[in-house]
Formats: structure tokens, sequence, C-alpha cells
């Protein structure tokens, strides 16, 4: 069969989403965050959901966030996006409401705003982009980095006695009486992707419902601060990351 | 026995020469250029293999610009 027969609209299986902006995305190539764009993208598209989304963007790499998804944003003072999330989700409780952060906005400025709004049981999802290093500011250590992980700030990998262990902070979000959905996901194959994007719908449906909090942690790449290609990168995430952050659901109360 | 066809159309100007479709491909259908670069300097990806295409949708999963589109023909 000839490629121009096969290449026709009514055969279609796969397009950009209808959300996503014609821009292109400032990421570097083989980032994380372009494919958890594409599927916060698709989620909100196939909910129903474009007038009724506000989105909280972070700071960090994920800071452009508004200029790609085509839904109504905010942008957060460093970390304080679940705080602003909660004020807007309380000022109008028919939204479905999410904050974007990323490891250095949630886990390191952001912890205490984070923590205290999942605990209060704010009814908005949290979208948490765990790559173990500071991205935008040029790979510095994080509070999530690894043990013995080389960086720009432990450039002979990050040792416990002097920088302390890598946090887990989903593991103590899963502890939160607030929380009713808190799960780690990956978006490197084309199953983790898919896995992704139900536990992201069903946290939009929690937020939409008002169940409570949720959150989604993505455990991603950051090939350009881990010094790799994107390939050797999600190799090198499966092999490391994974042991530290092991994939799947946390708490599920929903 | 029904046979698939698929293709795909990549937006080179958007690719950035990641090359993780090529990885997530199962039929070794996708392949960077070598010597070709588009209008920002990176090595796009395209189609080496035509024939080989399942319209899996594997590539255009993975990829983080959201260059690919994927076509599907299931012949009877």
């Amino acid at each position: 069969m000839e490629l121009d027969k096969i290449i026709d609209p009514a055969n279609r299986v796969y397009s950009r989403p209808r959300l996503l902006d014609e821009r292109t995305m400032h990421y570097c190539p083989g980032c994380s965050h372009g494919v958890v764009h594409k599927i916060i993208a698709e989620v909100i598209d196939e909910l129903g959901l474009e007038e009724q989304t506000i989105g909280v963007a972070p700071v960090g790499c994920g800071v452009f966030a508004y200029n790609y998804i085509d839904v109504d944003w905010v942008e957060a003072a460093h970390g304080r996006a679940p705080a602003l999330a909660t004020a807007i989700k309380r000022l109008m409780p028919e939204k479905a409401v999410f904050t974007y952060q990323g490891d250095g906005d949630l886990s390191a400025i952001g912890t205490s705003e984070a923590i205290h709004a999942a605990n209060r049981g704010e009814n908005i999802a949290i979208i948490f982009i765990n790559n173990a290093i500071y991205g935008m500011t040029g790979g510095q250590m994080a509070p999530t980095t690894l043990e013995g992980q080389k960086t720009a700030t432990t450039p002979y990998g990050r040792r416990v006695d002097l920088n302390g262990y890598p946090l887990a902070i989903s593991d103590l979000f899963a502890k939160l009486d607030g929380t009713c959905y808190v799960t780690r996901q990956a978006v490197h194959t084309q199953a983790s992707v898919r896995k992704a994007k139900a536990a992201i719908k069903l946290a939009f449906q929690n937020s939409k419902a008002n169940k409570g909090c949720s959150v989604i942690e993505i455990v991603g790449t950051c090939s350009s601060g881990w010094k790799m290609t994107p390939e050797k990168a999600n190799k090198w995430m499966e092999e490391n990351m994974f042991v530290k952050y092991p994939l799947g659901d946390l708490k599920k109360e929903c | 026995m029904a046979k698939i066809h698929g293709a795909v159309t990549i937006d080179i100007e958007r690719c950035k020469g990641c090359n993780l479709c090529v990885v997530a491909c199962p039929t070794d259908c996708l392949s960077l250029k070598e010597k070709e670069v588009n209008n920002r300097g990176y090595h796009f990806a395209y189609m080496k293999n035509p024939t080989a295409c399942i319209g899996c949708s594997g590539c255009a999963t993975v990829c983080p610009d959201a260059c690919i589109e994927v076509y599907r023909v299931v012949e009877k």
C-alpha cells in the first residue's frame, strides 16, 4: 500500500493534542516535561474540562507551562503553587484545579505549602515531576538527588553525612489523612505513559468531584542535568531512580 | 490474515532529535537523519523503513514535543 493512501485524515490514530499550543516548547531534547504536558492536554480534552480547569504553574523548568497548554493558568511564587491552588479551589469549588511542580519547587522550597495543602485535604491535583536535580539552574543537587549521584554541586557524588538522605516526599503525602490518591508513575515507555495518563485523569476527576488532594509524582529524566543522552538517561532512571522511587500507587482511597 | 499498514508524519521543524521515538519503535522503522538538520540545527527523525511501520503509536506516545502523527490501515 502506498504511503499517500495510508496518510489520510480518516486513518489517523494519533495526533497532537488539540489543547497543546502551536509554540515549540523550550525544553531540552528528550525532556520528560514535554510528555507530561502532552498527557495533561489529552486528559483535559477527554474529560471535557477545557473551560473548567485552572492550572497553577511553578518556578523551575516548568515555569512556562502556561504557554503550552491552552487552559486558564496562574503563575505562583516559587513553591507556593499549592497555596494559590487552595485559594482558587475554595473560591471556585466547581473547577478542576491542579498544580504543576518540579522537585525544586515542591520538595525543596515549597515543602511546607505542599504538605499543609495536602494535610488540609484541599480538593486539588498536585502533579509533581521528580527528576532528582535542579534542571533550570544548571543541574545542582536537589533534596531528591540520589545518594552518590554526581551533580554540579556534588561533583564527587551526594554524601549522606554531608547532604542528608534523598527525600521521597510522596511517601510522606501517602501518610496524610487529607490525601485521597498518591501515586508514582513514569513516562519513559508507551506503557508507562498510558498508566501515568490514567493516574492524571483520576486526579482531575477527584479534584472536580471534591474528593480530596491527589498527588501524582512522575519520575522523570533531565538528560542535560544528568549529562547523558535521552536514551541513556531513561536507562539510568530505570536502574537507579526506580530503586529509591518505586513506581505504583502509594495510596488509593477514591 | 489481516495486514496492517502504518505510517507516521513528523513535523521536522518541531523535532529536537532526541532519539526517543527511534528507541520506542518496535519494528526499527524510524531513524535520525545523519547529515541533514532542521532550521534549529537538530538531526530530525524520519521513516527509514516505511514498509515496516505498523501504526502502533509507540513513537508518538513517547515524543516529548508531540511532533509525530500516526496513521493506520487494516487491510482485510
